[in-house]
């Protein structure tokens, strides 16, 4: 199975605000937030680690299964694609996120 | 409560500033005869400056960022700015008279990821909108960069603002928006002057203007529940503080200083001097500011429009007092209710004791 890659797209407006990240698109103006798991694959969407690697950080700080913290990646990072806050890749990305974590 | 409205309760009860206004000039291409700023450069802060100060914001949990002026496109180095907070990952909302943007910039704002643009358009007619900003030829190369900024798809909002030199020209401007396919809003607030001047209210517009917006079903929405009487307010009406003023959001100046919202002129500190988080968590006039609640408001905690009026803070500080009325905004609840405020009663009865006095 071939690895995928995930990237934060530069239209996106992102926050810490207590432990839920508050997500915006500057394209539609959809927000979301994100919960603690939803938090640690966003902040680790940098377009060059592999979702694998993505998925043992969840299995790490959640103490979930490896196949359903993959399942779950999966699920959520197709939602946040359809609406182009994430950018799916099947190669890692050469230039990283300019956007500074905060 | 809607998702947003969600992180902003979280925000105010973690205490984080979700939003700030910027001012990063008060320079102008333009002399508007309502505006309120002097459009002189007292010593605005300089990019480094501003580059840190939104640093700072940004680890403080600023989430919400509007950039205004001023006229934003008068610094030479805005776009370095934008894109600085676009780094920051800031939502990013600009305010402009959209008369320096092009074809080049509108492209540059869109790749930069700013999510609104909100510009100033006060008549359909350019004579009377060219009038109001002294400057020939605004309205045309105002609508062009509308244009430009569509053709981008980026997201553009028109603000009107409701005056006596355009009391006519609101269905214009509405149906120009229309045709341009960007949102519209209208706002009949005139806002004294920064220095304290008052010569500006004269622009208000009269009371029969005002009450016409008000039953504008394109303006309101439904118009029998916008101009429903208040519902008696309750206890809990009485703990609620009056806005985000000071709470979830403040105001910065291109010198530095902080105040609790643009039109709340509370000098609160400054972010030459302290930092910006210093100031947010304690300086003793936001401190003031978010001690207030309805119930501490010796005239509005009595007033039938308690629990729905959209008093301002800042336009009661103008007046003299933060905790007294507004009394803009006191008409405001008159003209789309019918009910008198609880202030307009006050003056009512001073007045005619007034009368009875004399008629002795």
């Amino acid at each position: 199975m071939s690895e995928k890659y995930i990237s934060r797209s530069t239209a996106i407006a992102a926050r810490l605000l207590g432990n839920e990240m508050m997500i915006m698109s500057a394209v539609d103006s959809t927000f979301f937030t994100l919960d603690e798991v939803a938090t640690v694959i966003w902040q680790a969407a940098d377009g060059k680690t592999p979702l694998s690697q993505i998925a043992i950080r969840i299995c790490e700080q959640f103490d979930v299964d490896h196949q359903r913290a993959e399942r779950d990646a999966e699920q959520f990072i197709d939602e946040l694609a359809k609406h182009g806050i994430l950018l799916l890749s099947d190669k890692p990305a050469i230039n990283s996120s300019t956007q500074q974590e905060r | 409560m809607d998702l947003l409205a969600e992180m902003n309760q979280k925000a105010l009860d973690l205490g984080v500033p979700i939003s700030v206004h910027l001012d990063v000039t008060y320079r102008c291409n333009e002399r508007c005869v309502h505006c309120y700023l002097d459009h002189n450069d007292h010593g605005e802060m300089t990019t480094a400056e501003i580059k840190d100060i939104l640093s700072q914001m940004a680890d403080a949990g600023v989430f919400f960022l509007t950039l205004s002026g001023g006229e934003v496109l008068m610094r030479r180095d805005f776009f370095e700015i934008v894109e600085y907070a676009t780094g920051l990952s800031f939502n990013i909302r600009i305010k402009t008279n959209g008369v320096m943007i092009h074809e080049k910039e509108a492209q540059r704002l869109r790749e930069l990821g700013v999510e609104q643009i909100q510009i100033s358009v006060y008549s359909h007619r350019p004579e009377v909108h060219d009038a109001i900003t002294k400057l020939p030829g605004s309205l045309k190369r105002t609508l062009a960069a509308i244009r430009f900024l569509k053709s981008q798809e980026l997201q553009v909002t028109i603000a009107n603002v409701l005056m006596t030199p355009n009391l006519s020209d609101n269905a214009g401007v509405m149906a120009l928006a229309k045709e341009l396919g960007v949102q519209y809003t209208l706002d009949p607030t005139i806002t004294p002057m920064m220095d304290g001047g008052r010569s500006v209210l004269a622009l208000r517009a009269p009371a029969s203007e005002i009450k016409k917006t008000f039953r504008n079903e394109a303006l309101v929405g439904d118009v029998e529940k916008y101009c429903a009487p208040p519902p008696i307010p309750d206890s809990e009406t009485m703990e609620e503080h009056p806005c985000s003023a000071g709470h979830t959001g403040c105001y910065v100046s291109p010198y530095g200083d902080i105040f609790p919202c643009v039109q709340f002129p509370l000098p609160s500190g400054n972010l030459r001097t302290q930092k910006f988080l210093d100031i947010w968590r304690n300086s003793s006039q936001l401190k003031e500011v978010r001690s207030i609640r309805t119930k501490d408001l010796p005239t509005c905690s009595t007033c039938s429009h308690a629990g729905t009026c959209t008093r301002c803070p800042g336009l009661a500080y103008m007046e003299g007092n933060m905790r007294g009325p507004s009394t803009a905004d006191c008409e405001k609840s008159f003209l789309r209710t019918g009910i008198p405020s609880a202030n307009m009663i006050r003056q009512l009865r001073s007045n005619a004791s007034l009368v009875q006095i004399q008629a002795q």
